[in-house]
């Protein structure tokens, strides 16, 4: 009906302190919106908060003060509607790509409940994903067999095979070496061109986010707040070749100067 | 060069082939060259039967006395075995309590520490006083004194998840129950494993000990028997068939490890790791 849906994801002025009232303060003011199915990528200067909003998103943690609010409810509690990976691919070593991929289903409800009487489509479901990801062939493999960077495909997989409304991923590809990393950005492309998931990619890498994200967020240093954002025009699917083209490279300058401005301020900050 | 290269790795590969079998036969080697430096000893020095007696004679004295020393073995592995299902079960629950509840640990720790520094030769006199001789002192013995390491060792594979797993699990909405069934106890079965050679071993020399102290059978009994009539043969023999029984558990528990949890040791192309999870 509306011109303007609510945003899925919105964050509203909110503060995070860890070990009580004198405990540091990881982040302070920080609001933003996400829509329903954008990539946004939250850059910043380390320890800024950024894997801190990735835990309020999810309900992990409440935050300090002020709200968090997805899919139109104040997030209280864990969301079973998110996923999420992390630069760590921590896959169980006992159990095969496949029943790795399929972990969320044996815990989140409905799969949970209907997981033994459609085995079948579930596992149906789960060999699609891994193709999507280039894993097929890979379902009885243990993990410890695989490469690093096919370890995190499989992550991915099992951050999205509940059909997760909402992935969340801090810094999934921040272990791996450049050629997979960009093998995996495009792998990242083809999977959220297929499922349009509203993601929130929490990365130190600006290629990458400026790859990847519809919309770039900038976080000023700790206690950590958006202070600045830019819209990425470029329609999808992108090309691995328009990273090095002169208005890409601009874009990554760009703000990469502002973090520098963010981390600045840090030290005037400090003194 | 490349003509050599075959034969070269005909000859690794027979190289290969002749390491294992030493492998495979050193232990047997060991064995026998003990016994032999050990039955030369006897003979050269000739040292009296009743302090140290050859290896043939302890020999001679298991083919006369092998029925009595079958039985009470019996009742040793009965023993022992009922005492350590005992600290399997107790030791898994308590194990899996100590590690996902850092309220029990801190609570329960200090004591068990305590309790395992305390000499279970002192406490099989009490729990023959409430038992009286026989089975159930020996039982217990064999239970309290290997029920500590597998406690230890699952609280250890299971507070040690990696947290990020933990999230993982947490925001798709899974109970402290999930986890730990899905994650904590697999995760803990490598060290739950590793502990119960352990406890095998030590079960044993907690069920003899009581047999020893008070009780109406088993081989520890035997060896008081007999050491009393100065048949120090006979004691070597009840010694020898408790080692023999002691590397048989210890063989049963590697053999169970390896079955169960061989990703543990990153056993590649092994077709033993069919397991789905």
């Amino acid at each position: 009906m509306t011109a303007h849906p609510p945003p899925f994801v919105q964050i509203h002025d909110v503060a995070m302190r860890y070990g009580g009232v004198e405990g540091t303060l990881a982040l302070r003011h920080a609001t933003l919106d996400v829509a329903d199915g954008e990539f946004v990528a939250v850059v910043g200067p380390s320890g800024c908060g950024k894997s801190t909003l990735m835990r309020l998103v999810t309900g992990l943690w409440p935050p300090t003060e002020g709200t968090v609010i997805v899919a139109g409810r104040e997030v209280s509690g864990p969301l079973s509607i998110a996923g999420m990976a992390f630069q760590n691919p921590t896959l169980l070593p006992w159990r095969t790509i496949q029943a790795n991929v399929m972990l969320p289903l044996e815990v989140v409800q409905p799969h949970r409940r209907q997981l033994r009487a459609q085995r079948a489509e579930y596992v149906a479901k789960t060999r699609d994903l891994l193709r999507l990801v280039g894993l097929a062939g890979f379902e009885a493999k243990f993990p410890w067999q695989l490469s690093g960077g096919m370890q995190q495909r499989a992550s991915l997989c099992r951050a999205l095979i509940h059909d997760p409304r909402l992935l969340m991923l801090d810094e999934p590809f921040g272990a791996l070496d450049v050629f997979t990393r960009e093998d995996l950005w495009d792998v990242m492309q083809a999977v959220w061109m297929a499922k349009k998931p509203t993601v929130i990619l929490v990365t130190h890498d600006l290629k990458e986010a400026v790859y990847l994200a519809d919309r770039v967020l900038i976080m000023s240093a700790r206690p950590g707040r958006i202070i600045a954002e830019r819209h990425i025009p470029y329609p999808r699917p992108r090309r691995l070749d328009q990273t090095y083209e002169a208005e890409f490279q601009a874009i990554v300058h760009e703000l990469r100067d502002r973090i520098s401005e963010a981390r600045k301020g840090e030290v005037a900050d400090a003194r | 060069m490349p003509a050599d290269a075959p034969r070269s790795a005909e000859a690794l590969a027979e190289a290969a082939r002749r390491r294992r079998r030493l492998e495979a036969a050193l232990p047997w080697l060991v064995i026998a060259g003990m016994f032999l430096v050990w039955e030369a000893a006897c003979r050269l020095f000739s040292i009296p039967p009743f302090i140290l007696p050859a290896p043939s004679l302890i020999a001679e004295s298991m083919v006369k006395w092998w029925q009595p020393l079958l039985t009470n073995a019996w009742a040793t592995l009965v023993t022992t075995f009922v005492g350590f299902m005992m600290a399997v079960v107790f030791g898994l629950a308590l194990g899996v309590a100590v590690g996902s509840s850092v309220l029990v640990y801190r609570g329960l720790y200090p004591l068990l520490i305590a309790f395992n520094s305390v000499p279970k030769v002192a406490v099989v006199p009490i729990l023959v006083i409430w038992f009286g001789a026989g089975f159930w002192p020996a039982v217990l013995t064999a239970f309290l004194i290997s029920f500590f390491p597998i406690v230890v060792n699952v609280a250890t594979g299971i507070a040690t998840v990696e947290p990020e797993l933990r999230d993982v699990l947490r925001a798709l909405g899974a109970s402290s129950r999930d986890i730990i069934a899905k994650v904590g106890l697999p995760r803990a079965m490598p060290y739950f494993f590793a502990s119960l050679k352990v406890a095998i071993t030590v079960a044993f020399v907690g069920s003899i000990i009581s047999e020893t102290v008070a009780a109406n059978e088993g081989i520890g009994h035997l060896m008081l028997v007999a050491s009393s009539r100065f048949d120090v043969p006979l004691v070597f023999a009840g010694l020898i068939v408790t080692g023999i029984m002691g590397v048989l558990m210890y063989w049963v528990a590697v053999t169970i490890e390896e079955r169960t949890t061989g990703w543990a040791t990153r056993g590649q192309n092994d077709p033993r790791l069919a397991m789905g999870g």
